[in-house]
């Protein structure tokens, strides 16, 4: 957002002599495939709509270099975010539409049958870029094959006002969820107190909801996909995330995903989790400019559970197997996927996409800027959604239905009890696993 | 056989009524058709399902989200309409009156309705934000409260606020619709009233009452339809939210259907909406259209 195009150039002169030395100590996995892309081919590239306008310039700018060298036309579409989950269905459904589509969480599960296998090109990436994260990995692999190539998780870590939290009597927020709570407790009492999304947020709710869960070792299921969520861990979670919100802003059962943004930036708040986002809405903004100076970013603290655990959103490349040039579909994301092209679109992003494969742990972006340093993890402590059970039309319909989310915002303004929202959440979740 | 169907003074008929026919074919009824095969299967979005009979129904039957949604719904499409017809007629009445810049007051009258829905909801959204409230600011600014009001988050305040941005939006359809059915009624049965000395209360209850039953019949049919099945205002404002507090059924069939996938479900939820449609279309029928004279007889 804020990068000029000097350090545009200087980050990636540094990055293609970085991944230049970096490549031999990789490339010792799958054999690099050759596609040979059909004759007179042309693809359709459907994707998001960009939250940071460099993704979406670095993205159409590599486009443009695969199409020059290769002679390919590529044409790049964008829906919002939301519309992406029924257009992919669809498209799969009826056969036509994009080549290429970038999805989100487990949308390439829905319809693995209608994806061309990516498996040998997956193996390739991985072998020569360090491998795929696990979490991301999870995404895009089922049953040994790869339906899909991940491409990003978009970061999300805690972001707080250095000024308070000092004020408050903290040097950092606390490492471990017990001190988080004292901390959280220590801002409330000085008027300045922290923010969490419990209302139907999608991105922010979600987030926050399965860190809660997580982090206190409970999960939705077992890894058969039998439902577990009414487990002593949950009810745990769920006590904690009371005790939490005791300590919040009035409000945040109905808070959808830009309420955090406003409160924060309103110095409502002065604690809450986002994406980088946040922190740019303030840095490219003059008169916040007291505020972005005083922000300061961390990972959520560690539970019970002992481990950084978190749901980020993630998306995935697929390819439908409609296409009629899926050897050209396939060397255009191998060339998206190369380090020259992948370390750009990462730079370009701001810190917002978290690279899939390990390797592009050392694009310039992260080290760029204290603040982006946590959402540099993003994908080293993801965990899909669904976790621990198998991906499918039951994982992402729980989730759309926010039976996690509505589960804490019971229990956490005191409409049931932890013990009954656990059981509650169980028999909505049991509806869509039960077969 | 066309000989004599050029002979019929039917076919004429039919025939003009046939493109009117074949719309109504393609896009009301095989919609409604293929919406109602998809609630007896287990379509997801991106596979194809199998009919599962009423299983769909079966499973919403013991669900608490979709009677909560019921009941939400029922209780929105209740108050609203009552609100927008008290506060409809009342506006109408008024606006039949001899105001000076009378066009004008009539044209800024229809400005909620004509706002799309969407920008009309973020406004919305932002008067019943849990911190930044308008009505929050100037009541502690005044020192009436010390807080902000939990608008969107308390169950209770989730949906008198959305049921009152639902009103705000639906009066000026209630009020223009029935001012049109007021303008039509003769000024003499008035007067003829009046000089038999009958109160403007009596003149209201047994000559204009009487006379708008027919317009009021309409349209409240359409008000209660429109707020039976709306989504913008919800979607934007809380999408269903707190804890399901106000989530409608055509909010919770698009939820399930579209983001959740479950595409079989989402249109069960939807076909369960027609009966209490049907119902409210119904009564309004023969509640309310039953005066012969509509069809000419005497009443």
């Amino acid at each position: 957002m804020t990068i000029s195009r000097r350090d545009l150039l200087a980050g990636t002169a540094g990055v293609l002599a970085g991944a230049g030395f970096g490549l031999p100590a990789f490339a010792q996995g799958a054999a690099e495939p050759q596609f040979k892309p059909e004759a007179g081919a042309s693809l359709r590239v459907l994707r998001w709509a960009p939250f940071v306008k460099g993704d979406e310039d670095a993205w159409i700018a590599n486009s443009k270099k695969f199409t020059e060298k290769t002679g390919i036309d590529v044409k790049i579409d964008k829906e919002s975010w939301e519309d992406i989950r029924p257009k992919a269905a669809v498209a799969a459904n009826v056969g036509s539409g994009p080549d290429i589509m970038l999805v989100w969480f487990d949308d390439p599960h829905q319809y693995p049958d209608k994806l061309v296998d990516v498996t040998p090109l997956a193996n390739y990436l991985g072998g020569k870029y360090g491998g795929w994260y696990p979490g991301l990995e999870g995404y895009g692999k089922k049953d040994g094959k790869f339906i899909a190539l991940p491409l990003a998780s978009i970061g999300n870590a805690l972001l707080y006002r250095d000024s308070q939290i000092k004020a408050a009597g903290f040097q950092d927020v606390p490492k471990d969820t017990k001190g988080f709570l004292e901390l959280c407790k220590a801002l409330k009492a000085k008027g300045t107190p922290a923010g969490f999304a419990h209302g139907k947020a999608v991105g922010d709710g979600n987030n926050y909801a399965h860190w809660l869960l997580w982090s206190h070792g409970g999960q939705m299921v077992d890894d058969k996909g039998k439902v577990t969520i009414n487990s002593p861990e949950t009810v745990a979670a769920l006590k904690y995330a009371t005790e939490l919100y005791k300590t919040f802003i009035p409000g945040t059962e109905s808070w959808l995903d830009i309420n955090n943004n406003r409160a924060f930036l309103a110095n409502q708040i002065s604690l809450t989790a986002n994406g980088v986002s946040l922190y740019y809405s303030a840095k490219n903004d003059p008169k916040l400019a007291e505020i972005a100076a005083d922000i300061r970013s961390t990972n959520f603290p560690i539970g019970p559970v002992g481990k950084s655990v978190e749901l980020s959103q993630t998306t995935s490349s697929i390819i439908f197997k409609h296409t009629k040039f899926p050897q050209a579909a396939q060397a255009y994301l191998k060339f998206m996927y190369e380090a020259e092209q992948m370390n750009d679109w990462i730079k370009g992003s701001s810190a917002y996409c978290c690279q899939a494969l390990k390797a592009f742990e050392s694009n310039p972006i992260w080290t760029s800027d204290p603040i982006h340093a946590p959402y540099a993890k993003s994908s080293a402590m993801l965990r899909p959604n669904g976790y621990a059970g198998p991906l499918g039309p039951a994982s992402a319909a729980v989730m759309a239905d926010y039976v996690l989310v509505d589960m804490f915002a019971e229990a956490v303004t005191g409409q049931r009890t932890p013990e009954e929202a656990a059981k509650r959440a169980e028999q909505r979740a049991t509806r869509y696993y039960r077969g | 056989m066309f000989a004599s169907l050029g002979q019929s003074r039917n076919a004429p008929g039919l025939l003009f009524m046939l493109p009117a026919a074949v719309f109504l074919l393609c896009f009301l009824a095989y919609p409604l058709g293929v919406g109602t095969w998809l609630g007896f299967t287990d379509t997801k979005i991106g596979r194809p399902g199998q009919f599962i009979g009423l299983e769909n129904y079966e499973m919403l039957w013991t669900d608490s989200v979709f009677w909560l949604s019921v009941f939400n719904t029922v209780l929105y499409t209740a108050v609203a309409s009552v609100l927008k017809f008290a506060l409809g007629l009342w506006l109408a009445l008024l606006l039949n009156e001899n105001l000076p810049f009378k066009s004008f007051f009539r044209a800024i009258v229809l400005l909620p309705w004509v706002v799309p829905t969407v920008l009309s909801a973020i406004a919305f959204w932002w008067i019943f934000d849990s911190q930044f409230s308008v009505i929050s600011w100037a009541l502690m600014k005044f020192g009436w409260i010390d807080r902000p009001i939990n608008f969107l988050g308390d169950s209770f305040n989730a949906r008198a606020s959305v049921i009152s941005a639902n009103v705000w939006r639906g009066i000026p359809f209630v009020a223009i619709s029935l001012l049109a059915g007021l303008q039509t009624i003769s000024p003499s049965l008035q007067e003829a009233a009046s000089l038999d000395g009958a109160t403007s209360w009596q003149r209201f209850r047994f000559v204009t009452l009487p006379m708008l039953t027919p317009i009021i019949a309409v349209v409240m049919t359409f008000s209660v339809l429109f707020t039976f099945t709306d989504f913008q205002l919800i979607y934007v404002l809380t999408k269903g939210g707190p804890v399901n507090a106000t989530h409608l059924m055509a909010t919770l069939s698009f939820q399930r259907g579209i983001p959740g996938g479950q595409l079989g479900e989402g249109a069960a939820i939807a076909v369960a909406m027609v009966p209490f449609l049907l119902a409210a279309i119904l009564f309004s029928f023969f509640g309310l259209q039953r005066r012969k004279w509509q069809q000419g007889g005497a009443d």
